[in-house]
């Protein structure tokens, strides 16, 4: 993280200045990210979250957001490529390589099995409703994240950053705006918006 | 199944061009995925490409899975392999190099003001899928409960999550849903 990310404006600040206490090594970074992507029914934001904030505090709920915010918005899947920026943040290029494998991996050689099992045994009726009532629990999940993300912007009173968040949510979900030109407009409208607080701030 | 050349490589040009278009994550692309799959190079039939995507959503871990088991279906484990790595390394690496960039660049305030612009957009969104999902997933008030009920669980308790999962799942399996 820059040193002077966001937090930096807040007068107590509960991030490390420059170097994270934890430094997480190569086995560890794939255990964590296997841990969290077999965990990962509908989703593995959820996990990724608890995993990185929550249970080894290898990131501030902060620092996460910036992280994933940057992911989200980079082409790609958001969640891969988180695995291999916050591997590598901490052990380079082979960190990364360690989290994504880990985060890759063993699902895929699970996704495999279920293939192959389904090609053999055909559709399943049971299963199929087992699945529709996990993904009712994994959508639950997906929004419980998106609220636990907010609270950093709550904590800090930020009501741009809301109002933001809550046109972009209105615009797409309820309004269903096509995704690009919301985001032509809400991109450069954002940063302006922040620049020009910042300096009001400064 | 593939319509003239090497199956891998195919598969590798597909899903490493379809990454870098993918904004959003991979289950945006998915629409272009079931288009090439389906019906530019013929490699399932519509309700091959709908059990494919139920079984990367029954299955545990990113949603990029959906591409393994194109992958899979295609050309064995070997297509797996390809198509994963197709469609994760290129953007992977972009995603390395410009986080990189924003770490590096620190003396300049924009890379900050860049990040901290994005988080509220990102998180707007992420609630904007989880509503489109609710509305898709939860065909009936029960199903509307359940989901409810996990998310307010999820915030508010330190309760593990999978019984949450599990128990939406055997709901699901006693048909209430």
């Amino acid at each position: 993280m820059p040193p002077e990310s966001p937090s930096a404006a807040i007068p107590a600040p509960d991030i490390p200045a420059s170097t994270p206490p934890i430094q997480p090594g190569l086995l560890e970074l794939f255990i964590a990210f296997a841990k969290m992507s077999l965990a990962g029914f509908g989703g593995v934001l959820y996990w990724a979250r608890r995993g990185i904030v929550e249970q080894h505090r290898w990131m501030t709920a902060e620092e996460f957001n910036e992280a994933y915010a940057l992911c989200h918005f980079l082409p790609g899947p958001n969640i891969v490529n988180l695995s291999f920026v916050f591997g590598s943040r901490f052990r380079g290029i082979a960190g990364g390589i360690a989290a994504f494998a880990g985060l890759v991996g063993p699902p895929m050689v699970i996704a495999i099995i279920l293939a192959a099992l389904y090609a053999r045994y055909g559709e399943i009726d049971a299963l199929r409703r087992i699945l529709a009532g996990v993904s009712c629990a994994a959508v639950g999940l997906l929004l419980a994240t998106v609220l636990r993300m907010m609270m950093p912007l709550l904590k800090k009173r930020d009501l741009v950053g809301l109002v933001v968040l809550a046109a972009v949510f209105v615009a797409i979900g309820l309004a269903r705006l096509p995704l690009q030109v919301v985001l032509l407009v809400a991109i450069p409208l954002s940063i302006a918006i922040t620049y020009f607080m910042r300096r009001a701030k400064a | 199944m593939n319509s003239g050349g090497n199956p891998i490589s195919t598969l590798i040009w597909t899903f490493g061009l379809m990454s870098l278009f993918a904004v959003g994550g991979a289950n945006s692309a998915v629409p272009e995925m079931h288009r090439i799959a389906v019906d530019v190079q013929h490699w399932m039939s519509d309700r091959q490409f709908a059990d494919v995507f139920a079984i990367s959503q029954m299955s545990p871990g990113p949603n990029v899975l959906i591409v393994t088991l194109i992958g899979y279906s295609v050309a064995g484990v070997a297509g797996a392999l390809a198509a994963t790595l197709a469609m994760c390394g290129p953007t992977a690496i972009l995603a390395y190099y410009v986080s990189r960039l924003l770490q590096r660049s620190s003396q300049s305030r924009w890379p900050a003001i860049i990040q901290a612009a994005l988080v509220p957009l990102s998180i707007g969104l992420m609630g904007a899928s989880g509503l489109i999902l609710a509305l898709t997933s939860d065909r009936s008030w029960v199903a509307g409960l359940i989901t409810a009920a996990a998310a307010v669980l999820a915030f508010a308790t330190r309760l593990n999550p999978v019984w949450l999962l599990l128990a939406g799942g055997a709901l699901g399996f006693a048909g209430v849903i």
